[in-house]
């Protein structure tokens, strides 16, 4: 544990750089996540939110810059270390990630059964409270194939709080889920985090329903944080980035076009100045 | 060329860190025993079906050529060198990778395209310990066994043809075959599936691992598996062949 993180932020990430190949994704990136709140990453698709992920659960490393979490300097740790802090977190995958050789009780017993000796009485209540949890108690003999969207993201939901973790990361949690799968999801997210203390990290292009449970809300473009704060803090920005992603203009800071030559020049000149 | 060798290298690599896991996994044998009955029983019927009928074959062929000479008598010994030393090894081997091999390939694919694989690590369970290790052991498990049992229905199909429909004397197919096979070709044969096994599975399970995210990526490593492997047998048997002599 280092001592100098202040004992309020679980998570910090300091002037990161990283790139892949010749393209940089986060160039001066900082953010720290308060302990015990729902931090929102928001941002176009493609800004680097998935990386982000990446980067604080240490399966791929900055070039510059520190990612601290749960006071351990992330791109230092290797093997079990990593493992170690990994065990404190969970993580729910954009599309669930459930395994599809197991069933529903199987998958959220995974993490348990790999990395704990229990009891098998022992593991069965606590697979089942989990499971209640999320509503699908009933659903535990089922096979992944036979869940629909919303449910096989409560699965993995149900998966990523079975070792009651420390620090909860949502991929996208609200994508291709209909209105009552979507109402279901944010409830959890909001009671999962008041009654078990943990802390939320939620990545989402969803403005409305990130600004609806958020407790701090950061927007990404462009390799950096371009904004912070609170939701109503938000709302009221003049800021042109924020005001363009909140309404969703495609008229703003933020480019809606690709990189691109001369227009006029495309059109008329000749195929090899694509 | 230069890619060629920069693959055969990252291959070697990933050999290195399967057989490194391959110890702990171990621990668990559940894992490996049913990857064995995976691989072994979704080839069996296909590898008993075609030692049949290679067997057959040979049991003519061997009948035709060797009463050009006049010594059909030694039809057993011919069919039992055949199918031990080569046909055996070798077609099982072609068949594991069109059969098992692909199957492999797909369903690593799959959970790497669907993220099964990052989650794996992010719930911190290493899914080269979990997935690959008992998929490898238990494809290098199943490939002698499956060649085995290619070589006695392959013997059992030759023994049809040769004794049953074209009136070899039993007793001489079968003693002869005693007297001449000895305990160095089984060995040869039993190396060269062992081998196989090791290079088919690692390339199907190789080519699963790093399959491209998409439907498209695991569709190409599928066909790479089967292509690669099939290659590589017939190359590694004409090694192996010439070491024995
Ligand atoms: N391994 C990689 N190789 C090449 N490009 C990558 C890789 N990982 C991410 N990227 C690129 O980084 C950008 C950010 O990706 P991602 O984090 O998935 O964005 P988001 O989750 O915000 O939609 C994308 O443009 C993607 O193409
Ligand atoms: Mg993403």
């Amino acid at each position: 544990m280092s001592e100098h993180s202040p004992a309020a932020a679980i998570a910090e990430v300091r002037g990161v750089r990283y790139s892949v190949g010749s393209r940089v994704i986060f160039d001066g990136l900082d953010l720290s996540v308060e302990r015990g709140s729902i931090t929102a990453m928001m941002g176009p698709s493609g800004t680097g939110k998935t990386t982000l992920l990446r980067l604080l659960t240490g399966q791929v490393h900055p070039q510059d810059g520190s990612v601290q979490v749960l006071g351990e300097d992330v791109p230092q740790l290797r093997g079990a270390a990593l493992y170690a802090l990994r065990r404190r977190m969970g993580m729910l995958f954009q599309n669930g990630a459930l395994l599809t050789d197991l069933n529903v009780f199987e998958n959220v017993a995974f993490p348990v059964r790999e990395n704990a000796r229990v009891p098998e009485a022992v593991l069965r209540r606590l697979v089942l409270m989990k499971l209640e949890a999320v509503g699908l108690r009933g659903a535990a003999q089922l096979m992944p194939q036979e869940l629909s969207g919303g449910m096989a993201r409560r699965v993995a939901l149900a998966r990523a709080i079975v070792m009651d973790p420390e620090i909860l990361i949502y991929d996208e949690p609200f994508v291709g889920l209909d209105p009552v799968s979507m109402g279901i999801i944010l409830r959890l997210i909001r009671h999962l985090n008041d009654a078990l203390g943990i802390t939320s990290i939620v990545v989402s292009h969803d403005v409305q329903e990130v600004l609806s449970i958020a407790d701090r809300s950061y927007l990404l473009a462009g390799g950096r944080a371009v904004a912070s704060g609170s939701s109503a803090q938000l709302q009221a920005s003049t800021d042109p980035a924020v005001r363009q992603f909140i309404t969703g203009s495609a008229e703003g800071p933020m480019p809606f076009h690709y990189p691109a030559g001369d227009y006029r020049d495309a059109l008329l000149g000749a195929e090899s100045e694509l | 060329m230069n890619s060629a060798l920069r693959k055969i290298g990252q291959i070697t690599l990933f050999l290195l860190s399967t057989l490194r896991v391959c110890v702990p996994a171990l621990a668990r044998p559940g894992l490996i025993a049913r990857q064995v009955y995976n691989t072994g029983a979704r080839s069996l019927i296909i590898i008993m079906l075609c030692g049949l009928f290679v067997g057959m074959t040979l049991g003519l062929l061997g009948y035709d050529l060797l009463g050009r000479f006049g010594s059909e008598s030694a039809l057993g010994v011919a069919a039992a060198l055949g199918l031990v030393k080569v046909l055996g090894p070798v077609l099982t081997a072609l068949l594991f990778a069109g059969r098992a091999g692909t199957a492999l390939t797909s369903e690593i694919g799959l959970m790497r395209a669907t993220d099964q694989l990052t989650a794996m690590e992010v719930m911190a369970v290493d899914p080269m310990r979990h997935i690959i290790a008992p998929r490898f052991l238990g494809g290098v498990i199943a490939m002698p066994l499956l060649a085995a049992i290619f070589s006695v229905i392959g013997l059992y199909g030759a023994q049809l043809v040769g004794v049953t429909l074209m009136g070899v004397d039993t007793g001489t197919f079968w003693s002869q075959m005693q007297d001449a096979v000895g305990m160095a070709d089984i060995n040869e044969g039993l190396v060269k599936s062992f081998a196989f096994g090791v290079a088919c599975t690692l390339l199907a399970v190789y080519e699963g691992y790093h399959a491209e995210r998409t439907a498209e990526g695991v569709g190409l490593a599928t066909t790479r598996t089967v292509i690669a492997s099939s290659v590589l047998v017939l190359i590694i048997n004409y090694m192996l062949t010439a070491a024995f002599l």
